[in-house]
């Protein structure tokens, strides 16, 4: 026991720490399952909050620790809750047709149920024919490995050609952005086959569990989600504790010198790409039954730099920094935007929140980027003592990194 | 004795300049080799050029027994074959510790499967031990190297080139900014390290050559002018009107 994984890096066990007393004491207070403090709304709220973390935890390692700006990642956290999202309708709708179908005085055939469905489900977009993708939408299994697959595969499929060509910095950004907005102008066409910009709705009723109260469904759900942020937490923490954190940090610093030590570097950043896609994708599956509603908005180009906004103010390049950023941000946004906050009178000017919120989160993000760059998180490194190298007064010698006047002087 | 290295009419222009211009160069399998040229002879751009940076125009990279063909591979590929090369201003992983560095340079398994399961054996702390204690830097192996001084950084990056067991080392420069105590340290290491494998050194310091006491080849506008002892190249006019005399 004395040297376990844990043990070398108490940051992990502290994180798991909270997050257990986080979820006990959420589920104790909550409607479904405790004295019903917290209402079932914000339960799902805390939630989806997770999912955020989880999604803004693999942000964090592409970026914060690869140093990969991706503009995609929301993209494929939207592909994950597309992915379940098909078979949440598809199944809960079979279910309203089937039994209102077998009120008829002849049982309807399957293939009269599949059209039952199809009419229902793309009745919106004036269709009732069902496209390809939806070949597997009758079978939880498969859309649950397409949760996996899909996000993946784009993933896999985009970092190839985008890391061969070495592009890398604002560029890739750009590319990354072009396909986030690509694939949103995409979804919203009523003929791309997922009901255009209706999206897909009525996602927090799961099949078949009718008789299960949403209060009971919010706290499966909230608990699903903090599992899969502690499974996420310590994959990804496992992942940076060893050499190949190293090998991604050295990336990040200085990647033709990783070249020149041997590691393919296109190798490793397309690894880290499709995990973390598949991870965003993971986060995305769970995020979205709890909101009940996905439509190609949520995949805007916005929702992606929001993600880095959370990674920045909560501190890149640690794991812990990341989650505070999603949770934190998203909370006060949530708070601001929710028309909570009150409105403040300034004589002259009423401020409404929900209007002022972005600049104040825009400046925000400016003013941590400019003078706290280890954003919140760096707030920890106060108790930690862990500290930077931290260099002072000119060079002495002729290259950078010589000894500097004031280390001279002690 | 065989050649480890044959470079043999390579030529590369950058925008119609002829940086290197019908160039042959040939190394064997344990000898030092120092490179002496004027600002602009090509020194680095051959060092891209072996290293696979760089890809030539014309011209053929013979590598090793089998006589493979270094040209088409990648940096990474070509540091996996062999190739260890040392930047001229030093370039290590400054958020990392000096123990980090030298475990990513350590010869291993490079694939990312492999890399996610390394777990350091007690075989490899025992080698970056005695790697540490050959550069100095025995007491510092859990700094960050940013903290280094430079001529710490310089240290360290042999060391990981050492670390990397390479059977040719390209050195750019390796003396800059060293204090003469610190230069004698490292002519002794890139000696040593010449007795087992090809080592070739660029050099602006005639002093710092002249103790490395091994064949210099003379570059100039991207072909050989001369190659053969120092005395014997000092001694060419030719050497002397584009180099020394100036």
């Amino acid at each position: 026991m004395s040297d376990t994984f844990l043990t070398r890096n108490p940051s992990t066990l502290v994180f798991l720490a909270v997050l257990a007393l986080f979820v006990l004491s959420v589920t104790l207070l909550a409607e479904g399952a405790g004295v019903g403090v917290i209402s079932t709304s914000f339960v799902k709220t805390l939630g989806k909050t997770l999912c955020l973390a989880l999604v803004a935890l693999a942000m964090d390692l592409v970026w914060g620790y690869t140093g990969i700006l991706s503009l995609g990642h929301f993209a494929f956290f939207g592909l994950g809750g597309y992915m379940i999202g098909m078979w949440l309708m598809y199944a809960r709708t079979q279910a309203i047709v089937v039994s209102s179908l077998s009120e008829a005085p002849i049982p309807a055939t399957d293939s009269e149920i599949v059209d039952a469905i199809g009419n229902q489900i793309f009745g919106v977009v004036g269709s009732s024919e069902f496209p390809l993708i939806w070949m597997f939408a009758d079978s939880l299994l498969l859309q649950l490995m397409l949760v996996v697959a899909v996000p993946g595969v784009l993933a896999l499929v985009f970092g190839w050609l985008a890391f061969r060509s070495r592009v890398t910095g604002v560029y890739l950004s750009i590319l990354t952005q072009a396909m986030t907005l690509g694939l949103a102008l995409y979804l919203f066409q009523n003929d791309s086959g997922l009901r255009g910009n209706n999206g897909l709705s009525g996602l927090q009723n799961l099949p078949g569990m009718d008789h299960v109260p949403q209060a009971t469904l919010s706290i499966w759900f909230f608990w699903a989600s903090a599992a899969a942020l502690a499974l996420g937490y310590l994959f990804a923490a496992w992942i940076v504790a060893g050499k190949f954190g190293s090998v991604l940090r050295g990336i990040r610093d200085n990647e033709a010198r990783v070249r020149f030590l041997g590691y393919s570097v296109e190798g490793y950043k397309l690894f880290i790409f499709t995990v973390t896609a598949i991870i965003a994708g993971i986060a995305g599956a769970l995020y979205y039954p709890q909101a009940g509603i996905i439509n190609p908005a949520e995949i805007a180009p916005v929702a992606s730099i929001y993600l880095a906004v959370w990674v920045a103010i909560g501190g890149r390049g640690r794991l812990y920094g990341a989650v505070i950023g999603a949770i934190f941000v998203s909370l006060v946004s949530s708070w601001f935007t929710g028309g909570q906050a009150p409105d403040l009178d300034l004589g002259f000017y009423t401020l409404k929140w929900v209007d002022w919120w972005l600049i104040v989160l825009g400046l925000s993000f400016v003013l941590v980027t400019l003078f706290a760059p280890r954003g919140i998180g760096g707030l920890v490194d106060l108790w930690s003592d862990r500290r930077q190298p931290d260099r002072h007064g000119a060079d002495l010698g002729p290259g950078a990194g010589a000894l500097r006047e004031k280390e001279a002087e002690q | 004795m065989s050649m480890l290295l044959e470079v043999s009419g390579v030529s590369v222009s950058f925008d119609g300049f002829k940086a290197i211009n019908n160039l042959s160069f040939a190394i064997g399998q344990a000898e030092m080799r120092a490179i002496i040229g004027p600002n602009g002879a090509g020194k680095t751009t051959f060092m891209d050029i072996v290293t696979g940076k760089t890809k030539p125009d014309a011209g053929r990279v013979i590598w090793g027994e089998r006589n493979i063909s270094l040209l088409g591979m990648s940096e990474a590929r070509i540091a996996r074959e062999g190739v260890g090369r040392k930047f001229q201003k030093p370039t290590v992983f400054e958020d990392q510790t000096v123990l980090e560095n030298l475990l990513m340079a350590l010869r291993s398994n490079r694939s990312p499967f492999a890399v996610m399961f390394y777990r350091a054996t007690a075989a490899d702390l025992a080698r970056v031990d005695e790697l540490a204690s050959e550069i100095g830097l025995a007491e510092a192996l859990g700094r960050k190297s940013g903290e280094l001084s430079h001529g710490q950084k310089q240290w360290l990056e042999i060391g990981m080139l050492l670390a990397q067991e390479p059977r040719l080392l390209l050195v750019d420069e390796p003396a800059a900014g060293m204090t003469p105590a610190e230069r004698e340290h490292t002519t002794a290491i890139l000696v040593e390290a010449a007795k087992t494998r090809a080592v070739v050194v660029v050099e602006h310091d005639m002093e710092f050559v002249r103790r490395l006491d091994c064949r210099v080849t003379v570059l100039h506008e991207g072909a050989v002018l001369a190659e053969g002892s120092l005395d014997h190249v000092t001694a060419n006019s030719q050497v002397i009107d584009v180099y020394l005399g100036r």
